[in-house]
């Protein structure tokens, strides 16, 4: 995700890059580059490798159990939308949506203002031991997988009161904290220093030039990070497996897994039930598909 | 009217500020205001993240089985860990659905994104549509593909034996079933990442190479890999620790069955550790797995860096 490369890095959160834009390529190459139909049909058809799983899951999810019998990918011959009302009583879905929104808002909005504060002072104290030390020891965090963390850290949230929403908010903005420093950081290193430098001199204290100054040229930034951690947290499976223990606080993904067995008999409320569960984000990306793909696309660059 | 209110409040409040704050930047003192921002996170980082792995390497040493008393066994854990079946097992098979995948995926991603580069019609809409699986979550789209592999697959293939009695309770084969969700999955952050990279190499080094004479397959060689090695080295070092520890595919579409026979190692420490009170013994296999993962990606960063710097 974070690549330190000494490719020109584009600051600029709309740099419009000649590639992006198909048509801008077409009018820079003019007359000469026609469009490659054999490499449109290789594309066309591993796209549609990528969609065939989610038209096998709507249609599957719209069939009456007698349909089911076939190969699968056949059209429903009446929409069973009944599924979809059998599926939100079982998995409690009204439930387990609103635990998902919330853990996924705190989650970005956590990360958003603490990584980037943490990100800022050391960006601009980095020729100092301590600042200098903190980077290194949070960089180093990055290479430790999960696995080792998930024993102790499930004794510790119970311990602390922290086996519910508010601990998984609270885990997804540390543990995320090393990746999103190394973004910003690197990000906050390119800031020219005199925008902060007349601030001071107009008696600004350093939480100020933080706040107005500094957070909104993070913008970029910002969006990059808030992606990220939107997709882990609103995806993620195994640290709400482990951290919660009050049913009331099951997420989405977990009431699935939870569920699944009830299902047994009934595979089309089962696929009901994962359409509503990726919906949601699924609808989002739809409607930024642009934006979300830029920001992950600058999140990799820096 | 506007001049003096602008201007009133900076002779009164400006110099005492600015004048202690410049004083302060002079000496190279740091504003106290900084360690604030970093101490507080800092700490709940360190209790949060440092302590579990301190905890988990300290019971690595004993015989905790997740409650009651323990006592310090010394090396016995990780002694214990390399004569057991379930656990080589267990690597046996996470390396080598990691390596297939971390192949698989990287292999398609670049070809992919060569492809999305290349002059093409409707070529957002495709980039929009392989990133797609990026915002699902593996658990979710894990039971969509399980049900294909157990209830589709056999009747449409199903003069094939290992697809028509179900890939996923054959103890030899149900592995690529899972490199085949893993790699759909993955597919899609890489050929962003891939993407990223191609848009980094400037347009003329292609224009002059065509004039020079050269085919595709050469610029590819001559340009194109070579250019975006740093991104080809950082996926494939991403790919293979996130492969490493895989943990949903396998949830959702053989928890672990026929047997053990698709156990991956997350999956181990997690059914050990929390069901199987076996908290002391999965640490320890967790530290041995961290060790494991540090030098798989240093190695890999090395030997990658290398070719790259060949070129």
């Amino acid at each position: 995700m974070a690549i330190t490369i000494d490719a020109p890095a584009t600051l600029e959160p709309a740099s419009p890059r000649p590639a992006r834009d198909p048509r801008a390529i077409r009018r820079i190459n003019g007359n000469r580059a026609r469009i490659n139909w054999w490499a449109t049909a290789l594309i066309a058809v591993c796209a549609i490798t990528v969609l065939v799983p989610l038209y096998f899951a709507v249609v599957t999810a719209l069939k009456t159990p007698d349909q089911l019998g076939g190969t699968g990918f056949e059209l429903p011959t009446s929409f069973h939308w009944q599924n979809f009302v059998d599926a939100w009583t079982l998995t409690r879905f009204p439930q387990a949506l609103v635990n998902t929104a919330l853990i996924t808002v705190g989650a970005v909005v956590l990360t958003l203002l603490t990584n980037s504060l943490v990100a800022y002072a050391i960006a601009r104290n980095l020729h100092k031991p301590f600042f200098k030390g903190v980077y290194f020891y949070l960089l180093s965090a990055i290479f430790i997988p999960f696995p080792i963390i998930m024993l102790p850290v499930v004794k510790e949230t119970a311990l602390f009161g922290l086996d519910n929403q508010v601990g998984l908010i609270l885990l997804y903005a540390v543990f995320g904290l090393s990746l999103n420093v190394f973004i910003y950081v690197a990000f906050i290193k390119s800031i020219p220093i005199e925008l902060e430098e007349a601030a001071y001199t107009d008696g600004a204290t350093t939480w100020r030039v933080y706040w107005q100054i500094i957070f909104p040229l993070l913008t970029p930034m910002n969006a990059t990070v808030g992606i990220l951690t939107c997709v882990w947290a609103w995806n993620d499976f195994i640290l709400p497996l482990v951290v919660l223990s009050d049913p009331a606080a099951r997420t989405l993904q977990l009431s699935q897994f939870v569920f699944q067995g009830q299902f047994n008999t009934n595979y089309s409320a089962a696929f009901a039930s994962y359409l509503m569960a990726m919906a949601p984000l699924l609808i989002v990306y739809i409607f930024a598909q642009r934006w979300v793909i830029s920001g992950v696309m600058r999140g990799s660059i820096k | 009217m506007a001049t003096p209110v602008l201007t009133r409040p900076r002779p009164e409040r400006a110099p005492r500020t600015t004048g202690s704050s410049r004083v302060r930047r002079r000496v190279g003192a740091t504003p106290r205001a900084f360690y604030w921002m970093v101490v507080p996170a800092v700490a709940v980082f360190a209790l949060l993240h440092t302590v579990p792995v301190l905890i988990g390497i300290f019971f690595s040493f004993t015989n905790y089985a997740g409650f009651g008393s323990w006592d310090f066994v010394g090396f016995g854990n990780f002694i214990a860990l390399f004569q057991d079946d379930r656990v080589l097992k267990a690597y046996g098979f996470t390396f080598g659905f990691a390596i297939v995948a971390t192949i698989l995926t990287n292999v398609i991603s670049l070809a992919i994104a060569v492809g999305l580069n290349a002059k093409i019609a409707f070529q957002s809409t495709f980039r929009g549509v392989f990133f797609i699986p990026y915002v699902l979550a593996i658990l979710v789209v894990g039971y969509v593909f399980q049900y294909f592999f157990a209830n589709s697959l056999p009747r449409i293939l199903s003069g094939i034996p290992v697809f028509r009695d179900n890939i996923l309770t054959n103890p030899d084969w149900a592995w690529t079933a899972i490199v085949a969700l893993a790699v759909w999955q993955a597919c899609a952050f890489a050929i962003i990442l891939y993407l990223a990279g191609l848009q980094t190499i400037p347009q003329e080094l292609y224009e002059a190479s065509a004039i020079d004479g050269a085919t595709p397959r050469r610029q590819f060689r001559s340009i194109t890999f070579p250019m975006i090695s740093a991104f080809f080295t950082i996926n494939m070092v991403l790919s293979l620790k996130g492969f490493l520890q895989t943990f949903d595919h396998i949830v959702a579409l053989t928890a672990g069955g026929p047997g053990t026979s698709t156990e991956s190692i997350t999956l181990l420490i997690f059914r050990g550790g929390f069901q199987g009170g076996e908290f002391a013994y999965q640490s320890a296999n967790a530290v041995l797995f961290v060790v494991v993962i540090m030098l798989v990606s240093f190695l890999q960063f090395r030997v990658l860096q290398r070719k790259e710097a060949d070129f």
